[in-house]
């Protein structure tokens, strides 16, 4: 496989190409802020940014039918009925072009639950192994980036098919897969040739912005060693205001919702997103919530990432590292902060007159 | 002294008798302020007033007064958010009596939105910002190794523009000088802008915005007013008014539901559009519903202790509604 090159006037024209047999989702202006789109002939993708969304999108929508349903009454008699359900598997091609390597290495979170031995998603494994990422390496590094503190870097392929690095005049096109090669067979692509080594240059021009990385190892144990101490939690999420823009941002947040969602005697069964933020999630039927508290919900969030999933995955921190929900975050919470205060944790002297718990 | 050095020996005089005082401290970076909650006086130090504090803290309120843990909360607030606190001691929404508010006079808050539109039109990157300074009517942002300046109302957030409140009312305390009042505008000009439309571009315009909302809920539950938490009937499963699909049409009903709820409650403090990671032009919503309350019932929310909300009493004949002339 060898590395090609295209110019930025050519990109639109090569994505008007693919979108005639795939579906393109695209970062595009959406009003004032950068959004995956599915690609519109002629428009120019935004690719000199990190879109606000993550390209999760692509394999796990939002809103995903999961099936269509239609009941039909009896009319010799109203109190029976009957049901007739139609699966809605997913069918199309897709190409995620203009993630980053964090936003695309997302999926790999992703793919330990929902492709594995114990299970395989139907709909997730449809649409993952029908979709291919074109990421671009990150030339912008901002102050809530922390790819490199969760064991990623600025032009990571992990979990890309092509690897799109900014160069003078366009991007040099490294293929990471066959089918992300065969993406590049295309007339818009030249040998990249000599900006080969113009690429590599950028890469580590990238890698050398970022400050030293910070050391996650056993912040598992030590978030854990915190799991009693709501104390902690309080503390952690007392500005939290309970929303869902750190869940609906992150690249890596795999949970969902299923909910029928009718319209007189048809409808859809619907799976979401769903947002551990909320007081609906993992709320039971009885009404008894075993994470009544955004303290209890808070701490879901961060131990999740940090220290359950990696416990049952290998080691892999579910987060890679995007910063949007701190960016995005309307009141600045920081996880990088939560997490480094469960490993540096000190017990505060004891007040006088003893300890309530 | 200055405001803030008096807001900090205002709070640590009143901490001993309070659990909580909440302000604000230096977020991630320079350019970010976040909630500071105060509990011990060591926490005091922390405490920052700037035109980056742009949270209204009163949002909190609901949440911290229903806990067993917490009974005397203070805050710190402007004029607007001070205003959500007379507007929820109205509807008694909070137990007043247990709130103790440090107020200060704001000159106006930071759009983080506007001012990276801005750095980026003058050619930087936004990263690359990496120190801001107030001064007077300036604003300077050290960037790429240079300082641009801009002038505050240029990249101040649109509410600013129009303020009739820059000074907190109704406060125990109150920190610094308080700031002339002095609009800008009589009118916010995205919504003079958005009036000039015909209808049917309007409808247009909310298709084409409505259509990226993700409905994280960010503009709910940063809204000082938003006193439902954890019944909001929009996530309800049972019953299951608004369905959990996010499509153009299912986004508008939200942000209805929103806007209609907060008819003559709403204070303007802006934060439903600060909050909103896809930065939906929801203000036109509420701007629009307080201008309606004004003309209907020539009423303010939260502007006047003493007054009596419109949707909280009741008229036989309302001086603005023909009720009888159809």
């Amino acid at each position: 496989m060898e590395a090609k090159f295209i110019s930025h006037d050519d990109t639109t024209g090569w994505l008007d190409a693919l979108s005639e047999q795939h579906v393109v989702l695209a970062p595009m202006w959406d009003n004032t802020v950068v959004t995956f789109r599915p690609h519109v002939k002629g428009r120019t993708p935004v690719l000199d940014r990190m879109p606000v969304l993550p390209p999760k999108e692509g394999v796990f929508p939002q809103n995903e039918m999961l099936l269509k349903y239609k009941y039909d009454k009896d009319p010799e008699n109203l109190d029976r009925t009957s049901v007739q359900v139609k699966e809605t598997l997913p069918q199309d091609t897709a190409v995620v072009v203009g993630a980053r390597p964090c936003g695309t290495r997302g999926m790999t979170v992703f793919d330990r639950v929902y492709n594995c031995e114990k299970i395989r998603d139907p709909y997730y494994v449809g649409r993952r192994e029908n979709t291919l990422f074109v990421t671009v390496a990150c030339t912008r590094i901002e102050s809530t980036c922390f790819c490199h503190d969760v064991g990623s870097h600025p032009a990571d392929a992990e979990a890309s098919d092509v690897l799109l690095v900014p160069v003078a005049g366009g991007y040099v096109a490294e293929p990471v897969t066959e089918r992300g090669n065969a993406l590049l067979d295309s007339p818009f692509f030249a040998p990249a040739g000599e900006r080969s080594a113009e690429a590599a240059e950028v890469k580590e021009k990238n890698r050398a912005k970022l400050p030293a990385a910070h050391d996650y190892t056993g912040c598992g144990e030590k978030l854990m060693d915190r799991f009693n101490d709501l104390a902690f939690w309080e503390e952690q999420s007392a500005k939290c205001i309970s929303c869902g823009a750190c869940t609906y941002l992150c690249p890596t947040c795999y949970c969902f919702n299923i909910t029928d969602e009718s319209v007189g005697l048809t409808g859809k069964r619907l799976r979401t997103w769903d947002n551990c933020m909320s007081f609906q999630f993992t709320l039971e039927g009885s009404g008894h919530n075993p994470r009544p508290t955004k303290a209890h919900r808070l701490r879901n969030r961060v131990n999740h990432k940090f220290a359950y999933y990696p416990d049952l995955h290998g080691g892999a921190i579910a987060c890679c590292g995007c910063g949007r929900c701190i960016k995005s975050c309307p009141v600045s919470v920081d996880i990088r902060a939560i997490v480094r205060a469960a490993q540096t944790y000190t017990p505060k002297p004891a007040p006088e007159g003893g300890d309530e718990r | 002294m200055s405001t803030l050095e008096q807001l900090k020996e205002q709070i640590r005089k009143a901490l001993p008798d309070l659990d909580v005082v909440i302000g604000w401290e230096q977020g991630y970076d320079a350019m970010h302020a976040t909630p500071l909650f105060i509990r011990e006086e060591a926490d005091i130090d922390r405490l920052i007033w700037s035109p980056l504090c742009v949270h209204s803290l009163g949002t909190y309120l609901t949440g911290l007064t229903k806990s067993s843990k917490v009974q005397k909360v203070g805050l710190v607030v402007k004029g607007c958010d001070s205003r959500a606190i007379v507007q929820l001691t109205q509807e008694r929404m909070i137990p007043r009596e247990n709130v103790t508010l440090f107020g200060v006079g704001c000159s106006g808050c930071l759009s983080h939105a506007r001012l990276e539109y801005k750095v980026e039109q003058g050619g930087h990157y936004v990263e690359d910002m990496h120190a801001i300074t107030f001064n007077g009517d300036k604003v300077e942002v050290a960037v790429d190794g240079g300082v641009e300046s801009f002038d505050f109302d240029t990249v101040c957030l649109e509410k600013c523009l129009t303020c009739r409140f820059p000074n907190a009312i109704a406060t125990e305390h109150f920190a610094g000088e308080e700031v002339p009042v002095a609009p800008k505008r009589e009118k916010a000009p995205s919504l003079e802008a958005f009036e000039k439309l015909p209808l049917d571009e309007r409808f247009a315009f909310w298709q084409d915005q409505m259509r990226r909302c993700v409905r994280c809920y960010a503009c709910r539950n940063t809204c000082p007013m938003c006193v439902c938490r954890d019944h909001c009937i929009s996530t309800s499963r049972n019953p299951h008014w608004v369905s959990q699909e996010a499509s153009t049409a299912e986004n508008f009903m939200f942000q209805m539901i929103h806007t209609m709820h907060l008819a003559g409650r709403c204070i303007e403090c802006g934060e439903c559009q600060r909050a909103c990671p896809v930065d939906l032009p929801i203000m036109l919503f509420r701007r629009t519903m307080v201008h309606a309350v004004k003309d209907t019932f020539n009423y303010v929310s939260g502007a006047d202790p003493e007054a009596t909300p419109p949707l909280l009493t009741f008229k036989a004949e309302e001086d603005n509604i023909n009720e009888r002339g159809w």
